[in-house]
């Protein structure tokens, strides 16, 4: 690891001051996706200003349908929160399962969504509740957010601040884990609230873990859902595995058809 | 170069540290407290688990810096003197470690399970413990250890109300 300045800014502003000053430097938060990629000098920015401890982005509320996740918040947090858990079992139950407890004690849902790794949990439960992640400067709706591999829509310096979440009356999640990195090899989410508050649709289902850009929905597994909200209705889908991933951990065939069998056992959470 | 101070093991230390130090690099040749032991590097063996601020963490994916102001445990600091922790007896009771390697984490990341949750099912200590990997054991005794411990801690807190 190459050596950098260490700054611990006392508010969200300092920290975009801090960063705009200096161009080289880079946020930091559980470090467990950054501090492995600086061992590997894969990135050697100048300062690491460190956002974990900031009070303001810590801390999960309810307000008003809506799940309020601070950016600083660990995934352990999530996962224990009784808030959550009463609102939104299925996305405790996703925290609960990212890595191992040593990894949720550190990592934290800003940095994970920052950095939209394409078989990371937390991308598949913004786009399935159609969630929206507000920053220092504005707020983006998960469809428009989440723009390809290891790629999102914030811009140089901008820093996430929360992750709001709707409540949604059903949710889902089934993660099928590569067993080596504990990552998603595929993970579905479905939600469905009547009455709609998600942008486009009463039900909504995305997958992890599985596209080359990334996480994505499934239109047809939604709208066959619409009408029938049981495994049986999404059984007979199958998504082209032409855009999927084909790796040494699965072949994109393999994925298509896990993409099937995880959104059956999703919905089946979801309904149970 | 910032200057960092904490508590280790109930002591308040200071001292300098790069921005690139990592926490186990600072505990151990800082604080020449070479128990907590590097395996792997890369945030997956959890050969160097400590307690930071009461929650079991991977110290070599934590920045020294980070550490400033924390209440830091590792596992010199379990024991009361000569008197083993209820984890490190267990782990000692039923054969839980052949070379060791593995057995500072194993134990920081017991301990914190059982504080949080005195009376894990099979199940819970297995799911607890997947961040932690042992190459000799197969850890069937690892997961006896747990068990055995936390029968006794509950059993000194029945005794001790
Ligand atoms: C062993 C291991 C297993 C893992 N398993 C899983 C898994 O199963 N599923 C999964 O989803 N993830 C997994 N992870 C990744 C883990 O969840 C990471 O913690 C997470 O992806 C990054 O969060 P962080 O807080 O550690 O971010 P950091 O590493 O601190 O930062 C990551 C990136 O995000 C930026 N950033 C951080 N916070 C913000 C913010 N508020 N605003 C803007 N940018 C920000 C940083 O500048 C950096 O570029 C695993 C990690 C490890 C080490
Ligand atoms: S040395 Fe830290 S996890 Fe292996
Ligand atoms: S006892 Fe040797 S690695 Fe666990």
């Amino acid at each position: 690891m190459y050596n950098f300045d260490y700054v611990r800014p006392s508010s969200v502003s300092d920290a975009a001051q801090a960063l705009s000053n200096n161009t080289d430097a880079s946020l930091v938060a559980g470090g467990h996706t950054l501090i492995p990629t600086l061992k590997q000098r894969l990135a050697q920015p100048s300062a690491l200003i460190d956002i974990s401890q900031l009070a303001e982005l810590k801390g999960i509320r309810s307000d008003g349908g809506n799940i309020v996740i601070g950016a600083a918040t660990t995934h352990a947090e999530v996962a224990g929160s009784a808030d959550v858990k009463a609102a939104i079992p299925a996305l405790a139950e996703l925290a609960n399962g990212i890595g191992d407890r040593q990894v949720r004690h550190r990592g934290t849902i800003g940095g994970s969504v920052a950095n939209n790794d394409p078989s990371a949990d937390y991308p598949a439960a913004l786009l399935g509740l159609g969630a929206s992640v507000v920053t220092n400067r504005g707020r983006y709706d998960a469809d428009s957010f989440f723009t390809g591999l290891f790629s999102t829509a914030l811009h140089p310096g901008e820093i996430i601040t929360a992750v709001h979440f709707p409540i949604p009356d059903k949710a889902g999640y089934a993660k099928f884990e590569q067993r080596a990195s504990r990552y998603c090899l595929v993970s579905v989410f479905v939600a469905q609230k009547s009455g709609g508050i998600f942008s486009s649709g009463e039900t909504r289902v995305a997958v992890s873990g599985a596209g080359q850009n990334g996480v994505f929905r499934v239109a047809e597994m939604e709208q066959a859902l619409q009408g029938n909200f049981s495994p049986s209705g999404v059984s007979g889908i199958k998504v082209s595995s032409a855009n999927l991933m084909n790796d040494m951990h699965g072949a994109a065939d393999y994925r298509a058809a896990l993409i099937t069998a995880m959104a059956e056992r999703a919905v089946g959470a979801a309904s149970a | 170069m910032p200057t960092i101070s904490l508590q280790v093991n109930g002591k308040t230390v200071s001292g300098e540290v790069q921005g690139n130090t990592l926490l186990t690099d600072f505990l151990r040749q800082n604080l020449g407290l070479t128990g907590t032991h590097v395996g792997c590097d890369t945030s997956q063996c959890g050969a160097c688990v400590i307690h930071v601020n009461g929650d079991s963490i991977k110290a070599c994916t934590m920045l020294a810096a980070q550490a400033d102001n924390a209440s830091v445990t590792t596992i010199e600091g379990l024991s009361q003197g000569d008197d083993l922790h209820p984890v490190q007896a267990a782990f000692r009771e039923a054969h839980g470690l052949q070379c060791g390697f593995c057995t500072p984490g194993m134990i920081m990341s017991a301990a914190d399970l059982l504080s949080k949750n005195p009376n894990p099912s099979e199940a819970e200590i297995r799911s607890w413990l997947s961040g932690n990997l042992c190459r000799c054991t197969g850890y069937h005794n690892i997961v006896k250890a747990v068990q055995i411990a936390a029968g006794q801690m509950s059993g000194q807190r029945i005794a001790a109300e």
